[in-house]
C-alpha cells in the first residue's frame, strides 16, 4: 500500500481545503447516518456505505465543471452528496420515501439527477462503463467541450464491457475520464484473487488510453490528476485513466461477514491514510484553522445529516399506484 | 437424516457432487474465500481445495463461456450466479452455446453443466436483485430449467442437474433458503429432472405453480379446504423440458386450473401452461384458466413489493371464482 507522500507543501488556499474538509465530513456522516438508519430497519434492499473513500469524488468534483457529467456504480452516496445533490432527497430514497430522488422506488442504487448532471447509480457491475462513454459521445457530437466522469471499481474492472467501451472511446476521442476507484476488494474477493496485473491503470495501454495512479487518501492528489485528465479530454485528446487507490472502512453492504480481510489491515489504513484526517492536519498544522472552526463545521454538517434524517423519516411512503408509473411514456 | 435448510441442502448436493465426481468444479465470484453471497458453498474451498472451488474475477459472460468450453472437455462446471439478474451478460454464452453445443456438434460434444442463480422476491431487494425470469431461459431449446421448492428438492434436483448431461439452469428461491427447515436424507439420491410433483392432492381446482410460489399455494389449499374446496398444488419444478402429462391428468381430474408465477403475467411462464391446457384439455375445463401473478412492472422496493407479490389470499380469490363456475 502506497504511503502519503504528504511531505509536499500544498499548494491550496485556506478556503479550499475548509471546502474539501466540509464535504468529505458531510459524506462520512451522512454514511454514518445511513449505516444507523439501516440498522433500525428503517432502510431496505442493499446499501453500500462510501466511508473512507470521500477524497476521490471530492477530489475530482473539484476538478468538474458546469454541465459536466458523472456515473457510477451503486456505492454512489458520496457522488450524489460531492456533485450538489441534496442530501435529503438521497436519504429519503433509502428509506423508500415519497422525497427521495426516485420517489422511494429506487434505493440506494438507483437515483439520478438530470440537473446535477448525475446519470446514476447502477446496480449492474460494469454496465454503467459504456454508458459513460455513450454519454461522452453525445457531448462530442453536440461540439460542446464537457467531459464524463465515469467511475468504477478494481472489480468492475474485469468485466468485458470495459474493454469494448475504452476500445471506443479511444477509437472516437471520446471525452470520458475512467475513473478506476481501487478499494482492493469486489465483494469479498481481495484483487489479487482475480486481477492478473496489479496496476490497473495500464490497462488502456493497449487501446492508446494514457492512465495513471493516484493516492485517492489525497485529495489534492486527487484534485490535481483530475485537472489533468480533464484538460487532456477538453483539449479533444480523448479518453484518460484515472486509477485511484482508495480503501473502505465499511463491509461490502451492510451485510457483509468481512471474512475476506482482517480488523487490522482496516485499522491501519484509518490510522495512517484517513482522507479526512490529512486535510484536518493540513488545515491546523497550515494554521489555517483552529480546532474551535472545525467543531463549528462538525456542528453544521451533523445538523444538515440529522435534518435529512428526519426529512428521510417524515416523508411519506410511495403510494399504490406508483406501482404503475413511469413504465411507459 | 438431517434437519437441513434448502440453502443447507444446496450445499450438501454441491458436496456430494464434489466427492462422488472428480470432473465436478465449481466457479463463480466469491464462492471460494467467502463461501458465496448466500453461503452456499461455504467450507467447500477449505474442504476441497481451490482449484475445484474456484474464486472467478467479475465477469459473468466470460465464465459462463468458459464452463461450456470445461463442459466440452467432459468437465461438470457448476457456476454460481450472484444473483439471477447479473445473468444477462452470461445470456449469450447460455442460449448461443451451451444450450446448442450437442445439437450443433451432432452430438459430438455435450455440455453437461449448471448455472445456479437466486431468484425471485420477497426479501425486500431491489430490480435484479428481485427478479422471476425464468421464462426467458424456457423458451431455449436444449436448455433445462429446473426450480426446487424444498430443502429435499433442492438436494435431490441439484444432484440429477450436475449429473445431467445437458446444460441445466437451476434457479433457486432465495426467500426459502433458510425459511423452513425439513428432514433430507443425504444419501446421494437424485429426484427426476423433467418431472412435476403433487405436492397436495385435492378434486376442485389445479393450482399450477414452482419455486417460492407453492409456499403460498400450499397455505392457500390449507385455508380453502376448511371451506371445503379441495385444492390440488402441483410444482412443476422443471420448466423446460416440463411434464405436460402430470399437469394435463390434473386439470383433467378437477377442470379448473390457477396458476400461480412471481413473473411479470405477459410472457411469464404460465402462458404456457395455460396454452398447452386449452390445446389438450379444453374439453374438460369448467371454468376459465386465471393467472395470478404481478402485473407487467419491475419489482418494486419494499415500500411496495408487498402488493407486487402474489399473496396466499389473491390465491384463494383466484380459486374461487372458478369455483363458481360449473
Ligand atoms: C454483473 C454483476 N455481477 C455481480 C454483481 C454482484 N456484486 C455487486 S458489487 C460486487 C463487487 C464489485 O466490486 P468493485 O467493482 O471493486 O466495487 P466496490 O464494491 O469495491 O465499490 C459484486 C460482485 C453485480 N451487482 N453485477
Ligand atoms: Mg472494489
Amino acid at each position: 500500500m502506497a504511503t502519503r507522500k504528504t511531505s509536499r507543501k500544498p499548494n491550496a488556499s485556506a478556503e479550499e481545503l475548509l471546502g474539501y474538509y466540509r464535504e468529505m465530513l458531510l459524506i462520512r456522516r451522512f454514511e454514518e447516518k445511513a449505516g444507523q438508519l439501516y440498522g433500525m430497519g428503517l432502510i431496505g434492499g442493499f446499501c453500500h456505505l462510501y466511508i473512507g473513500q470521500e477524497a476521490v469524488v471530492v477530489g475530482l468534483e473539484a476538478a468538474a465543471d458546469e454541465g459536466d457529467k458523472r456515473i457510477t456504480s451503486y456505492r454512489d452516496h458520496g457522488h450524489m452528496l460531492a456533485c450538489g445533490m441534496d442530501p435529503k432527497g438521497v436519504m429519503a430514497e433509502l428509506t423508500g420515501r415519497e422525497g427521495g430522488y426516485s420517489k422511494g422506488k429506487g434505493g440506494s442504487m438507483h437515483m439520478f439527477s438530470k440537473e446535477k448532471h448525475f446519470y446514476g447509480g447502477h446496480g449492474i457491475v460494469g454496465a454503467q462503463v459504456p454508458i459513460g462513454a455513450g454519454l461522452a459521445f453525445a457531448d462530442k457530437y453536440l461540439g460542446n467541450d464537457r467531459v464524463t466522469f465515469t467511475y468504477f471499481g478494481d472489480g468492475a474492472a474485469n468485466q468485458g464491457q470495459v474493454y469494448e467501451a475504452f476500445n471506443m472511446a479511444a477509437l472516437w476521442s471520446l471525452p470520458v475520464i475512467f475513473v478506476i476507484e481501487n478499494n482492493q476488494y469486489a465483494m469479498g474477493t481481495a484483487m489479487r484473487r482475480s486481477t492478473s496485473t496489479p496496476d490497473i491503470h495500464t490497462r488502456g495501454e493497449a487501446f492508446g488510453i494514457p492512465g495513471e495512479e493516484v493516492d485517492g487518501m489525497d485529495v489534492l492528489a486527487v484534485k490535481e490528476a483530475g485537472q489533468k485528465a480533464v484538460a487532456h479530454c477538453r483539449a479533444g485528446k480523448g479518453p484518460y485513466i484515472l486509477e485511484v487507490k482508495t480503501y473502505r472502512y465499511r463491509g461490502h453492504s451492510m451485510s457483509d461477514p468481512a471474512k475476506y480481510r482482517t480488523r487490522e489491515e482496516v485499522q491501519k489504513v484509518r490510522e495512517e491514510r484517513d482522507a479526512i484526517e490529512h486535510v484536518r492536519e493540513l488545515l491546523l498544522t497550515g494554521k489555517h484553522a483552529s480546532e474551535d472552526d472545525l467543531k463549528a463545521i462538525d456542528k453544521e454538517i451533523k445538523a444538515i445529516v440529522s435534518d435529512a434524517a428526519d426529512f428521510a423519516k417524515d416523508s411519506p411512503e410511495p403510494a399504490l399506484e406508483e406501482l404503475y408509473t413511469d413504465i411507459y411514456a | 437424516m438431517a434437519e437441513i435448510t434448502l440453502v443447507e441442502a444446496v450445499r450438501a448436493a454441491l458436496a456430494h457432487a464434489l466427492e462422488e465426481d472428480p470432473s465436478v468444479i465449481i466457479l463463480g465470484e466469491d464462492v471460494g474465500v467467502d463461501g458465496g453471497v448466500f453461503r452456499a458453498t461455504e467450507g467447500l474451498w477449505q474442504r476441497f481445495g481451490r482449484d475445484r472451488v474456484r474464486d472467478t474475477p467479475l465477469s459473468e459472460a466470460a465464465i459462463a463461456g468458459m464452463a461450456v468450453g470445461l463442459a466440452a472437455q467432459r468437465f461438470r462446471p457448476v457456476v454460481e450466479i450472484q444473483f439471477q439478474g447479473f445473468i444477462h451478460p452470461a445470456l449469450d454464452q447460455v442460449a448461443n452455446h451451451a444450450a446448442r453445443l450437442r445439437n450443433r456438434t451432432r452430438g459430438r460434444l455435450t455440455c453437461p453443466m449448471v448455472l445456479r442463480a437466486p431468484y425471485g422476491g420477497g426479501v425486500h431487494a431491489p430490480e435484479h436483485h428481485s427478479e422471476s425470469i425464468e421464462a426467458i431461459f424456457a423458451h431455449i431449446p436444449g436448455l433445462r430449467v429446473v426450480i426446487p421448492s424444498s430443502p429435499g428438492r433442492a438436494y435431490g434436483l441439484l444432484l440429477s442437474a450436475i449429473r445431467d448431461p445437458d446444460p441445466v439452469v437451476f434457479f433457486e428461491p432465495k426467500r426459502l433458503y433458510r425459511a423452513q427447515r425439513e428432514e433430507v436424507a443425504l444419501d446421494g439420491a437424485g429426484l427426476p429432472l423433467d418431472t412435476a410433483f403433487t405436492l397436495r392432492e385435492g378434486r376442485d381446482v389445479s393450482v399450477i405453480t414452482w419455486g417460492a410460489m407453492t409456499r403460498e399455494c400450499l397455505e392457500a389449499a390449507e385455508a380453502l379446504a376448511g371451506d371445503g374446496i379441495e385444492a390440488e398444488v402441483v410444482d412443476m419444478a422443471t420448466l423446460k423440458p416440463y411434464d405436460a402429462a402430470t399437469l394435463l391428468a390434473s386439470v383433467r381430474r378437477t377442470g379448473r386450473c390457477v396458476i400461480v408465477h412471481e413473473a411479470p403475467r405477459t410472457g411469464g411462464f404460465g402462458g404456457e401452461i395455460a396454452a398447452r391446457i386449452a390445446e389438450e384439455a379444453l374439453d374438460a375445463l369448467v371454468a376459465p384458466i386465471r393467472r395470478v401473478c404481478p402485473p407487467d412492472i419491475i419489482p418494486p422496493l419494499p415500500k411496495l413489493e408487498a402488493a407486487y407479490m402474489p399473496t396466499a389470499a389473491e390465491i384463494c380469490a383466484a380459486v374461487r371464482e372458478v369455483m363458481a363456475w360449473g
